[in-house]
């Protein structure tokens, strides 16, 4: 071949390839849905259900005034629980200005929602000089049958009793919480299987700085993605009696890591719960739980630990119907500019006892590139017995035209003396930061595909969305989505699934084991699947999902059985046969 | 000798701060996007010149590409490295390429893939010594190879021109060099500007397109592009070679013409 047909060979190539960029760029971004015909739609319905509620961000320290809604971008939080044991689920939402008022909306039962926190002293929790709330955790730690709330918030944490569901009563002091934490993420577990629940508590900013009034602007991260000047965790076993022990370091537990959400689940198979901590400019951590007695920070030896990114969920689904909880985290994915993409970690099927180990297959089921995401939950959304995965995202919408992203790439990848101090960073003066984008709500095909339907479905907010809890609204068998949204409204996507798809849900409750049943561990089989879930006591981004478990059935007409395995140290499990489908069961540990 | 030092140093680079940081998702990205280089050097350059040319060149290109790009999906790290190799084979004039391969491939790669990729941007690490270790190697390395002019000048002229940028956008002036603190630019500063095949010939000329290229990053960041350094010198570098050529077939000319 001659210097000149050659020539022409090499340039074929070079054209191909930059074609093949083009196109497969364009494939990269993910399958979106053009019609619906996928068997349900959410349509949004906050205000006709009564709730009109709108987040408020907090103001801080004036020398924070040039990134004030960067640093003042979360607290819009959302979970769910029935604190009255009326059958309904509630939820409780935050509010983060000074003196704005959080509000638990009360389930009347009729379609519509009531605010109550005034009558039951959990509104004004945003006094100034307390500190600002970010979030909140339900769990019954003393076993009297109702729902107790923990607030985290930036500033003093606060533990509120609940009196049978008619009034809540603060009781930190008495339990020894800490006076001052910066947190975005609170867990209820009960690491050590005694009956009684525990709490986790990972803190974001370090504990010694109140945003509100500053000592120093040298506080914000010393690193992009190598960041371990945040928070101190905080692990509080429950003595009994209303009364903690902080026993974290004691446990293995000194990460200083800046942790935006973390869920606890059993990953090992031990029988007892382990921890997931998805990291902001970092590395996320596994700790893996040793019998109660130590937690082993085994994250790199997972697989799940080698990258450094921006967490921001932590979410467990058995997304292929074998047993397995694979987790969800989020990260930053803004084109051209920083493409970290979501990890869905998988694990191996081979993998020893005791010692976990993932594939990340974000990429390849298509559940990676979500903007800049935040809250994600899994849930069988149109009852076809497959878990989907709601994302939510966003994170400064302000102005259309003009965005702040030079401006942070440039301080992003300063050394620490340079990003480490709030005066370098560039004023954002109004502009946005990838804002205004566009939800995603994947569904599972149930053949290893995701597929977003967010469009077609119904969901077509462009808030800048936190946090996203799961919950049977009305007690129909179908998943209503309730997403918190930073200085926007809260959105309640009502879901309507087409008949003819069937669906069990389980309400638990521990007698020996904690009497929320978080931990429990429950496995559906019918018709050659297998799901499992577990009772969380907080997931996802700030948030906590209906501690009903939902299991959308499909076409199927019969359960074959439901294998529940109580969270308590005896690590009892109790098999129920055939039972009834398209109804609620209550389920009590067997004493 | 010297042909080895800018590998040796690069893959220095490269395993240390993986070992110590974990820069990389993995070593599989890296390996294919070199592999690719390679093999399409291999091929390319043994059809178009009839002798195996040797790999060192495409070596640099796909470990830069495995360092640089940061994406998810394995085809951006294939075609990043096969568009690198072949602009060598395709842009040509006199006998010498018009872009430094890896910047015309990671340029091309962010310009027509943003939703797929994007490059190294962050710190390695929370501390500095990562960055004095290679500031002090390559310093050396570069000056060995008699081209430390061009990396010095860069920095000179990238720090004062960030005064410049500072006072248009009165942004603090750390903010604006943050960049060349980073290991994206380490790269960049060593191992693209000064690629013998794409720089010109004289040392003054040199110099002088460095500076050129850093005017051309000022003007593309006060436009806020991400990116500047490798479109700055995606933009600037083949002008230059184009001129330098011109300027060489003139001067050949009148030394060939008739005295008068």
């Amino acid at each position: 071949m001659n210097a000149r047909a050659l020539w022409m060979v090499w340039c074929v190539v070079l054209v191909a390839s930059l074609v093949a960029m083009v196109q497969l760029n364009r494939a990269s971004v993910g399958t979106v849905a053009t019609n619906n015909r996928f068997g349900f739609s959410l349509t949004e319905s906050a205000r006709s259900l009564g709730v009109d509620f709108v987040h408020q961000a907090p103001v801080f320290d004036r020398r924070l005034e040039h990134i004030m809604p960067q640093v003042a971008s979360v607290g819009a939080a959302v979970a769910v629980a029935d604190f009255d044991r009326d059958g309904w689920p509630d939820f409780y939402v935050t509010s983060s200005a000074d003196g704005s008022l959080n509000r638990l909306y009360k389930n009347q039962g009729n379609g519509t929602f009531r605010d109550v926190a005034g009558e039951v002293g959990l509104a004004d929790v945003n006094r100034a000089g307390t500190g600002v709330s970010m979030g909140a955790v339900w769990g019954d730690y003393d076993d009297d049958g109702y729902e107790d709330l923990f607030l985290y918030k930036y500033g003093r944490p606060e533990l509120f009793h609940n009196d049978a569901g008619k009034g809540f009563t603060p009781v930190s002091e008495r339990a020894g919480l800490p006076a001052w934490v910066n947190a975005n993420t609170a867990v209820w577990l009960d690491y050590d299987r005694d009956g009684r629940l525990d709490l986790f508590l990972p803190g974001y900013w370090s504990e010694d700085i109140d945003l509100a009034h500053l000592k120093t602007t040298k506080i914000m991260p010393e690193s992009f993605e190598y960041a371990e000047n945040g928070g101190r965790k905080y692990l509080f076993h429950n003595l009994g009696g209303g009364r903690f022990e902080e026993v974290s370091e004691k446990l293995g537990i000194k990460s200083r890591r800046w942790t935006l959400a973390t869920a606890a689940a059993d990953l090992t198979g031990s029988g007892f719960p382990d921890l997931f901590l998805a990291n902001d400019y970092g590395i996320p951590q596994l700790y893996i739980n040793k019998g109660g007695k130590q937690f082993v920070e085994s994250g790199k030896e997972a697989g799940v630990a080698r990258t450094p990114k921006s967490g921001m969920n932590a979410s467990f689904g058995d997304i292929f119907n074998d047993g397995r909880l694979s987790i969800y985290k989020t990260n930053i994915s803004e084109p051209g500019v920083l493409v970290q993409a979501n990890d869905l970690w998988v694990p191996k099927k081979n993998a020893a006892a005791g010692s976990p180990a993932y594939d990340d297959v974000a990429t390849s089921v298509g559940v990676d590139l979500g903007g800049w995401s935040w809250g994600a939950q899994f849930g069988d959304l149109n009852n076809d017995g497959m878990l989907d995965l709601y994302l939510t995202n966003g994170y400064i919408s302000a102005g259309e035209r003009s965005s702040y992203w030079y401006d942070f790439a440039v301080i992003a990848v300063g050394h620490s003396a340079i990003i480490g101090d709030a005066a370098n960073w560039p004023p954002m003066k109004g502009r946005s930061l990838s804002g205004y984008q566009r939800k995603r709500v994947w569904l599972n095909d149930g053949l290893g595909r995701f597929t977003d339907v967010a469009q077609v479905v119904g969901v077509t907010d462009t808030y800048d969305g936190r946090s996203v809890a799961l919950a049977d609204l009305s007690n129909r068998g179908v998943l209503d989505v309730i997403v918190a949204n930073q200085r926007g409204p809260l959105l309640i996507y009502r879901n309507a699934v087409q008949p003819g798809r069937h669906w069990i849900e389980l309400a638990l409750e521990g007698s020996a084991s904690n009497r929320s049943a978080i931990g429990a561990r429950v496995e559906v089989q019918w018709n050659g699947h297998t799901q499992v879930q577990e009772v969380h006591g907080g997931n996802g981004f700030s948030s906590q999902n209906d501690r009903r478990l939902h299991y959308g059935l499909g076409a199927a007409t019969k359960i074959d059985r439901l294998v529940i395995r109580w969270p308590s140290g005896q690590g009892r499990t109790q098999t129920i046969e055939n039972p009834a489908i398209d109804t609620f069961l209550r389920v009590k540990e067997p004493a | 000798m010297k042909r080895y030092l800018a590998p040796l140093l690069i893959t220095g680079i490269l395993v240390s701060a993986h070992l110590s940081f974990g820069i990389l998702e993995g070593y599989s990205r890296t390996g294919l996007a070199i592999l690719v280089a390679i093999a399409a050097e291999m091929i390319m350059g043994r059809l178009t010149y009839g002798r195996w040319p040797h790999p060192a060149s495409a070596y640099i290109t796909g470990i830069s590409v495995g360092i640089l790009v940061r994406s998810p999906f394995l085809w951006t790290y294939v075609l990043c490295s096969l568009v690198s190799i072949t602009t060598k084979y395709v842009f040509r004039y006199r006998d010498r390429h018009l872009w430094n391969p890896s910047n015309f491939g990671v340029s091309a790669l962010l310009f027509l893939a943003p939703a797929s990729a994007s490059l190294l941007s962050i710190q390695w690490g929370n501390v500095i010594w990562p960055m004095v270790v290679i500031w002090i190697l390559g310093s050396v390395i570069v000056w060995r190879v008699g081209r430390l002019h061009i990396s010095a000048t860069y920095v000179a002229s990238f720090l004062g021109l960030s005064f410049v940028q500072s006072a248009l956008t009165g942004n603090p002036w750390l903010a604006i060099v943050a960049p060349i603190t980073g290991p994206m630019y380490q790269l960049f500063i060593f191992f693209m500007v000064t690629d013998p095949k794409t720089t010109v010939r004289s040392t003054r000329g040199q110099m002088l397109v460095v500076f050129l290229v850093a005017v051309a990053e000022m003007v593309l960041r006060l436009n806020e592009v991400v990116y500047a350094p490798f479109y700055a010198l995606f933009l600037v570098g083949p002008s230059a070679i184009l001129i330098d050529e011109w300027l060489r077939s003139r001067e050949t000319a009148r030394s060939l013409s008739p005295a008068m």
